[in-house]
């Protein structure tokens, strides 16, 4: 490339990172805000809104809300969608094309379409504003997430270890337990975090499914925004970043260190 | 790797009784099949049915909307402002892509990095990120002011939009592209230049032709992700900014017009799936060119 072209180039991308980075690099100062104002840049320094989520109830309530339901949703999804792996890639070509076409879509599916009739169906249900409805809802959405996840394991996967561990006498669920398990850990993992990710992002659905007494945690930051402009959401933002970021890259140094050794 | 074609001849040349054990697998799917079945399958027809069936048997609602104005301008907008955000990020994101096959390992590191940071920041904290910098006294207009430009309206327009919409979509347009662009033998370039072409034509010509399986593949899940749209738009946006799904969202909430909603939430469904029916010959044929690359 001649050396015009690669400045032009660097430039470009410079800008496109500023770009995709740019609404992390917003909320983090806007945190330590000491007014009540979302005016850009903030005015002094102070620890207020992050004082203010951890003593507020509503903002408790809520994050124990969201951290209760996507546990459940992460358990639930990665159990159903581990099964649906192996059928997926363990049965009949057209058969596990098929199924993994169904499974998918909930992630094409546009979101206030989807909203709208699981609201219809749990108006019908009394299934609104329970945490049941929420696991339901959240799981079918994570289900696609951990079937990636987890089927790009077991694509790699040798089987000859299953039948290698058979011969020797091995029961099915010992094969499995012993053998399979421990070589798809990884992307079982992966699809857990992203099912818990999924449940604790999710917003469309949990805006119509929520009621006064059950909202969860992005409900709470929806509707912050809808009323006021209050820097704890970016606080909040601030945090769950921090959190997503740590989980994100302990895993990828354990990762790294099991791959050494 | 090593380890797909002998599976694939297993169950090729695979014994009757071991096959009926591969067919069997398929019913480890039934669970998650019947959860979707309970939470996707059943809500979506409950609102099909209600778009031809509430108030009265028929196709009113259908003829309400596409008779009204106001609803075709609605989806005709929806399906241009997603037109914009496909280009825009297309436009951002194949020079990106392509700085990413070429860089050094760290620097790549770094690269991709900046596509994954945004996903860890909660979605709805990401728009209000947008708001504090789009609006009047926002960044944007800080930094215009700074540089002695005139501010521009940006909040409640569709610009607004369209830039809130890109940045959130951006990373869907990088990853397949990256995908493909990784695995283009750099030598046929070569190859095409040791025969005289320009470096130009040589990138033009055969360079970009073989990267289009991870254009179509990312402007496809882009265009289909920002047809459903709705808490950028809701936020970011004004009057003249509405798109489908805070119609569908006005006429069941506010309206209780379940009839209505439901016939505008069947037409972004009809729609939604038509692309994909389109899509998919393109996404087969990206399938085969890089097994051919194998």
């Amino acid at each position: 490339m001649q050396l015009s072209s690669r400045i032009f180039l660097g430039l470009f991308c410079l800008l496109v990172a500023i770009l995709l980075l740019a609404p992390t690099l917003v909320v983090i100062p806007m945190s330590f805000n000491s007014n009540k104002s979302l005016a850009f840049p903030p005015a002094g320094f102070s620890w207020q809104w992050y004082d203010n989520f951890f003593t507020n109830p509503e903002w408790l309530l809520s994050l124990r809300n969201s951290f209760l339901i996507a546990t459940v949703v992460a358990i639930l999804a990665t159990t159903l969608g581990t099964l649906a792996a192996f059928g997926v890639t363990r049965a009949a070509a057209r058969t596990g094309g098929l199924l993994r076409a169904i499974l998918i879509t909930p992630m094409v599916v546009p979101g206030v379409v989807l909203a709208i009739g699981i609201y219809a169906v749990y108006l019908d249900t009394g299934l609104v504003g329970t945490v049941a409805g929420f696991v339901f809802a959240h799981t079918m959405l994570a289900i696609p997430f951990v079937l990636i996840a987890v089927s790009a394991s077991l694509e790699v996967f040798d089987r000859r270890l299953e039948t290698a561990a058979a011969s020797l006498g091995a029961g099915k669920l010992t094969v499995f337990r012993t053998v399979t398990l421990p070589l798809i850990l990884p992307g079982v993992l992966s699809g857990a975090l992203f099912a818990f990710i999924t449940s604790f992002d999710e917003i469309i659905v949990a805006l119509f499914i929520t009621s006064p007494y059950l909202k969860t945690l992005p409900v709470q930051i929806y509707s912050s925004i809808t009323r006021d402009a209050d820097p704890t959401v970016a606080a909040v933002g601030t945090l769950l970043f921090l959190a997503t970021s740590f989980i994100i890259v302990a895993g990828l140094l354990i990762g790294m260190r099991r791959g050494r050794t | 790797m090593s380890a797909l074609p002998q599976t694939d001849n297993q169950t090729a040349g695979g014994r009757p009784a071991r096959r009926l054990n591969l067919r069997d697998a398929g019913w480890l799917a039934a669970p998650a099949v019947l959860l979707l079945a309970a939470v996707l399958v059943y809500p979506l027809a409950i609102i099909v049915l209600r778009s031809f069936s509430e108030p009265e048997p028929g196709l009113q609602n259908y003829i309400w909307f596409f008779g009204s104005p106001v609803n075709r301008a609605v989806l005709q907008r929806t399906f241009v402002l997603s037109g914009w955000v496909t280009l825009a990020s297309l436009i951002c994101a194949y020079p990106y892509a392509y700085a990413m096959t070429v860089v050094g390992k760290n620097l790549r590191l770094i690269l991709i990095l900046c596509v994954l940071v945004p996903f860890w920041l909660s979605g709805v904290v990401r728009t209000l990120a947008w708001v504090i910098l789009l609006q009047d006294s926002g960044v944007i207009n800080s930094i215009l002011r700074g540089l002695g430009l005139s501010p521009v309206k940006l909040i409640r327009t569709q610009l607004g939009v369209v830039i809130g919409m890109t940045q959130v979509l951006l990373p869907f347009m990088i990853l397949p592209i990256y995908s493909v662009m990784k695995g283009i033998d750099t030598r046929l370039l070569q190859a095409a230049r040791s025969l005289g072409a320009k470096p130009w034509r040589a990138f033009l010509q055969i360079y970009v032709p073989l990267s289009l399986p991870g254009v179509y593949a990312g402007a496809i899940i882009v265009f289909i992700l920002s047809l459903g749209f709705y808490i950028t738009p809701a936020l970011l946006g004004g009057p003249r900014s509405t798109m489908l799904s805070s119609l569908v969202q006005n006429q069941v909430l506010s309206l209780l017009n379940w009839g209505r909603g439901g016939a505008m939430g069947v037409v972004l469904l009809v729609a939604t799936f038509i692309l994909l029916a389109i899509a998919a010959p393109l996404m087969r044929q990206k399938h085969t060119q890089t097994r051919r690359e194998k």
